[in-house]
């Protein structure tokens, strides 16, 4: 949904020590082994990368090979229901696909949206941020302005943008070859303003402290000082918002797939399972939109409290 | 001061036509409005003579500047679906859209800011953990998802709460119409707002929490325990009221886009707002909507930047010069 | 917390006092909204339905879709087929109080032919108008036309006095650029006035307490509401919330019969779901085969018909809710008798491709809509694996109904190259299928085959489908038509899936007859 899950980012008055110092500070190793429901969290995660990662190496069937896929086998419960079969441990979808499977598959299709939508974003918002922050004035007013513009188109109109307009260009490309790449740009596009806000606004601290001047009197070019300088000392807040983004953009590519420009019901990620289970909630067939529910539910909900603990870690104030 | 506001002014603006030129491109490429007003067998030439009485037939620059021209007197065309102006249109839904946004900013802040006040206050309660997972939950499943799961909950299963509509609305005035005047209407609101809100919920809570954690460790606090203040009033009076005023901004720069995130929602409930006709623009194609309903957005974002802008000018001399909204 | 909870404890307690159901109000919610009031404007089933709540032709067709008198009484034709004589009902008076008279029948058969009417095709434009007095109207055609009164149902009559007080003579076009009287208010003869009515949220429907007609129910009141959603119009109704929707999911069928408080009406429906080809490019728009258009060759076309399991679709994808279908028309329009369709087979359609030089298959782009027909989406990808199990490699481009019909109909070119289509015949007659969707589009100054999307082209079937048309004799007729379809069927034009089911969900307090147009007609209604 929306793109403005601050987590407050109120920029720190005094230098703060660099990402890498902090990470590698013992109290970061600590204050993760002290709180169980991050330990918990990280070691979900974990099984849901590995899970996504090695799909095809642990789900019994390729539910993207339509060859593999039978329609009679369609709507099966779960296995402890009656009417189940032991091909398939939690039942199948209504084209008669293994669910375990497609959750697999479609674990791994959210993820790769997710991740390269959100990792776009960054780069953009990173980008456009330090420009915006270290030469201030006109570069600053038209990067921000911009920035408002983006604030008017949530990913959702982006997403129907996109989506047209790859359609007009490539008359007759599939939705199977174009919606990964509409929902990365969209996701990128629509995610990017976060970045850009967060990290111009330390960078306008940043800038004008001792260290900035002192390189730029030595008379290094301004790419290299925002780059080598300002970057690693403005990069931390933005970690924290990369991950919440990741929760963001796996539930928007859901929220998409609901208005029809997520991805196609033959490569169904997370979302379109859901949304293809969504229309048998009522039908009693309870399975096809619970288990990828859940899944979703559940990598978010890690996701998002590894985010807060990050977050919590990497500010010094609130140890 | 005069020039930065006029600056500022300026610069909407260009924002504003810059919305419009990206809204209008974009339709350009969303689909053939045509086939929407024809059936499979009308002939031909009747098809070509309603794209030209469109005029879509026109060079693309010279369709957007017809549109610019009409647009700055508030004249948006008519419907092409429900031959109507889209002003008045958009002017029959907004009310419905405006409610709705209102009572979820309501319901996100009178609930997100006590649990967000509780968890920052016992962070390590049992409680406050469980109002902080449970809290991520609102934000863990898809919109729609949320809708339908409570829809099947309290209009079919439990049978007390309408799954659809705005229930019986009362008319004020010449054009607004309200649910609030009305039990169904009171009924209606209730499962929308709580869906369009759990994600601000959400927001504020973790904000407010956030910002009262911060605030607890400045010095006037501690300064204001050391004189020996009740905790109560150091928490409430001090600490929750510094608290708000980001919260608040925060809350305002979100109403634009409850505003606009409303689409999903709507379309759940069928709640017949700016949002459900946008969406139903868009699948039918309906441009003269879709690019006011845009531009109205727009215009909805830009004003509340240019005024929380103004708002921080005003407060704090030092941003003039450099600083935009943040 | 208190403050929550007492917030939330003032809403409940508001909420409480809800009001109580009234008696003899039908509350009815469809997918789809009613967009104008002006009847020439959208000829769509569900619009055209609700309009004729308000409006009447001078035909009307009962519940079996036989046609029976309407604002005509009666009406006879010359031996030679080129005069209708109407006889008009006397006594009529629209909602606002106007006479009926010849004069509305002759306005209203200009304003259906004037530019901008989306119903042209129900009158033939050069058939005259003649008033022989006031209750008489004579019309004159250049040929015969056994067929003339088919859609008369659906074209509705409008007042000339009204009209021309509200400045609607002119129809309201589809793409109207100005806001126009008669698409926000309504004038008919028919059973019920429209009260309110705002676009896309509600209509109200009141009884016409003068029709002239007897009414078979007792509704007095309808409040028309569109929910889009599924979920949610299937909600309302097993809430109790409305007392009929159309449509209901099918996966929903069981849910709302077993629910106790409504059950489903269903039964077939006119519509034909098929599948196309393209056979008149020489090379595939969306296929690796270079240099030649593997359609063109029958086997191929057989091949594909072999590979599908229409019996899994009609129990998987349709819930039981479908019948498979060996013609282009539903059994009700024309009988299937001696047509059947080839058997499924997948290792005949192997051996198929294999023959015309295809044992590895090919690939091949497919468009369908999404959100048009029932569980259309599903049944393509049901198709996509069944060809998939023969070596057809299918690359489906699923979308809604606005970018698919904007890429596969004649103003996109037809660029398709595999697609799937439903059709119901307008005139619910097969010389409208043989015209349309089967007949040779090669000719540019000829409306023949707009919509046949692949191309197919029978000369002798053709030639055929003209002489269906003025032919008066009816059992002459149906042979040719049954020849007609026999040369396509034969040639594989088209695979025809099946004829989709109605479903119509609607509440025990209330009984109403389904009629297989999809018409929902309240005057049939009565509610407890």
């Amino acid at each position: 949904m929306s793109t403005t899950n601050t987590p407050s980012a109120s920029p720190s008055p005094q230098k703060p020590p660099s990402l890498l110092a902090r990470i590698l500070d013992s109290d970061i190793l600590a204050s993760f082994l002290r709180s169980k429901v991050t330990i918990v969290a990280a070691i979900v995660v974990l099984i849901l990368f590995i899970g996504a990662a090695f799909a095809p190496f642990i789900a019994p069937t390729d539910p993207f090979d339509p060859a593999t896929v039978f329609l009679a086998d369609a709507s099966i419960p779960p296995v402890w229901q009656d009417g189940g079969d032991p091909r398939f441990i939690i039942g199948t979808d209504d084209q008669g696909r293994d669910l375990y499977s497609a959750i697999l598959y479609g674990l791994r299709v959210s993820l790769i949206v997710g991740g390269l939508g959100v990792l776009l974003a960054a780069t953009i918002g990173i980008t456009l941020g330090l420009l915006a922050g270290y030469f201030g004035g006109r570069v600053d007013a038209v990067i921000m302005r911009i920035a408002d513009v983006q604030l008017t188109f949530p990913a959702i109109l982006i997403a129907l943008l996109i989506d047209g307009v790859v359609r007009g260009i490539f008359k007759s490309a599939t939705r199977e070859d174009t919606a990964l790449y509409v929902l990365v740009i969209s996701i990128g596009l629509s995610f990017w303003v976060q970045y850009a806000r967060t990290i111009r606004g330390s960078t306008l601290i940043e800038r004008n402290k001792d260290y900035v001047h002192a390189a730029r009197l030595v008379g290094l070019p301004a790419p290299l000082i925002m780059l080598r300088h300002v970057l690693p000392n403005v990069i931390g807040p933005v970690l924290v918002i990369l991950t919440i983004n990741l929760a963001l953009a796996v539930i928007t590519e859901a929220t998409l797939s609901f208005l029809g420009v997520g991805l196609p019901p033959t490569q169904p990620s997370l979302g379109t399972l859901i949304n293809i289970g969504n229309r048998y909630l009522f039908s009693g067939d309870w399975w096809i939109v619970t288990f990828p529910g859940v899944t979703l539910a559940v990598l978010v909900l890690a996701v998002n409290l590894l985010g807060d603990w990050l977050r919590d870690a990497l500010n010094p104030r609130l140890r | 001061m005069l020039a930065f506001i006029l600056r500022r002014l300026f610069q909407s603006l260009l924002v504003m036509l810059a919305v419009a030129l990206i809204a209008f491109t974009m339709f350009r490429f969303v689909g053939d409005p045509v086939n929407q007003l024809v059936s499979l067998d009308t002939p031909q030439a009747q098809v070509a003579e309603i794209r030209r009485s469109l005029g879509l037939d026109d060079p693309v620059l010279v369709q957007f500047f017809r549109y610019l021209y009409n647009a700055a007197r508030l004249e948006f065309g008519v419907s092409y679906q429900f031959r109507l102006p889209v002003i008045s249109l958009l002017g029959e839904r907004a009310p419905a859209t405006l409610e709705l946004a209102f009572m979820s900013a309501l319901f996100s802040l009178l609930v997100g800011i006590p649990m967000g006040v509780y968890t920052a206050l016992r962070r390590d309660s049992a409680l406050a953990k469980l109002f902080q997972a449970v809290s991520l939950i609102g934000i863990s499943l898809p919109t729609f998802l949320i809708g339908i799961l409570l829809i099947y909950l309290f209009s079919v299963t439990l049978g007390w709460l309408p799954s659809f509509g705005r229930g019986e609305v009362v008319k004020l005035g010449s054009w607004w119409t309200t649910g609030l005047l009305t039990a169904s209407g009171w009924k209606a609101l209730i499962l929308p707002s709580i869906t369009l809100g759990l994600f601000q919920m959400t927001l504020i809570m973790r904000l407010v929490r956030a910002e009262m954690l911060e605030v607890l460790r400045t010095d006037y606090i501690k300064f204001a325990r050391a004189r020996g203040l009740k905790t109560r009033a150091v928490h409430f009076g001090h600490a929750l009221k510094n608290t708000l005023v980001p919260v608040i901004t925060i809350a305002g720069l979100q109403l634009g886009s409850i505003i606009a995130f409303a689409i999903i929602t709507e379309t759940v409930f069928q709640w017949p707002g700016m949002g459900l006709l946008f969406l139903k623009a868009v699948q039918q194609i309906d441009i003269p909507i879709m690019a006011a309903y845009l531009i109205l957005i727009s215009f909805l974002f830009v004003s509340i930047n240019l005024i929380v802008d103004l708002l921080y000018a005003a407060v704090d001399p030092r941003l003039r010069a450099t600083v935009g909204a943040h | 917390m208190s403050f929550r909870s007492t917030c939330l404890a003032a809403v409940a307690a508001v909420a409480l006092m809800c009001g109580a159901a009234q008696a003899q109000t039908l509350r009815y919610a469809n997918q789809g909204e009613l967009k104008s009031l002006d009847p020439y404007t959208v000829n769509e089933t569900t619009t055209n339905a609700h309009l004729s709540h308000a409006y009447e032709g001078l035909t009307a067709r009962d519940r079996d879709l036989k046609i029976i008198p309407g604002l005509a009484e009666k009406w006879e034709t010359s031996a030679d087929g080129l005069k209708w004589r109407f006889y008009l009902r006397k006594g009529v008076k629209f909602h606002g109080g106007q006479d009926f008279t010849a004069d509305d029948v002759l306005f209203s058969a200009d304003r259906v032919r004037a530019p901008g009417s989306n119903f042209v095709t129900r009158v033939p434009t050069d058939a005259k108008f003649v008033k022989v007095d006031d209750y008489t109207v004579d019309v004159i055609l250049t040929t015969p036309n056994p067929i003339l009164i088919a859609q008369w149902d659906y074209w509705m009559i409008m007042s000339k006095k009204w009209a021309e007080a509200n400045n609607a003579v002119a129809p309201t076009p589809a793409a109207a650029t100005t806001p126009s009287f008669a698409s926000l208010n309504a004038n008919g003869t028919g059973p019920f006035k429209i009260e309110s009515h705002q676009p896309g949220v509600k209509t109200v429907f009141k009884a016409n307490e003068n029709w002239w007609g007897k009414p078979e129910g007792n509704i007095k009141e309808v409040i028309f509401t569109p929910i889009s959603s599924d979920a949610t119009r299937v909600a309302a109704l097993l809430s109790g919330e409305v007392d009929v929707i159309e449509p209901v999911p099918i996966q929903d069928i069981q849910r709302v019969k077993a629910s106790g408080t409504a059950d489903v009406l269903s039964g077939p429906e006119l519509r034909t779901i098929y599948l196309g080809m393209d056979q008149i490019r020489d090379e595939l728009l969306e296929s690796n085969v270079k240099g030649k258009n593997p359609f063109k060759d029958l086997r191929v076309r057989q091949a594909f018909y072999q590979a599908i399991d229409i019996e899994t679709i009609k129990s998987r994808v349709m819930r039981g809710l479908s019948t498979p279908s060996p013609l282009m028309i539903a059994p009700e329009l024309f009988p299937h008798t001696g047509f059947t369709r080839p058997k499924f087979d997948a290792e005949a359609s192997k051996k198929l491709l294999a023959e015309a030089g295809y044992p590895n298959g090919f690939e091949v782009g497919m468009d369908c809509p999404n959100d048009r027909y029932v569980n259309d989406g599903q049944i393509c990808q049901a198709i996509v694996g069944m060809l998939a199990r023969v070596g057809i490699k299918v690359n489906l481009n699923a979308q809604p109904k606005g970018q698919y019909f904007a890429k596969v109909l004649k103003s996109g070119g037809y660029n398709t190259s595999f697609f799937l289509l439903g059709w119901t015949p307008s005139t619910f007659d097969a010389h409208n299928v043989l015209y349309d969707i089967i007949g040779c589009r090669t000719n540019p100054n000829s409306s023949r085959g707009e919509t046949n999307l692949g191309g197919y082209c029978s000369k002798p079937m053709d030639a055929l489908t003209d002489k269906i048309l003025v032919e008066p004799d009816t059992a002459k007729r149906n042979e040719m038509i049954k020849e007609a379809f026999k040369i396509s069927t034969d040639e594989i034009a088209y695979i025809p899936l099946h004829q989709q089911a109605l479903a119509w969900g609607v509440s025990k307090k209330v009984k109403m007859a389904q009629r297989a147009d999809n018409s929902l007609l309240f005057r049939y209604a009565t509610k407890e």
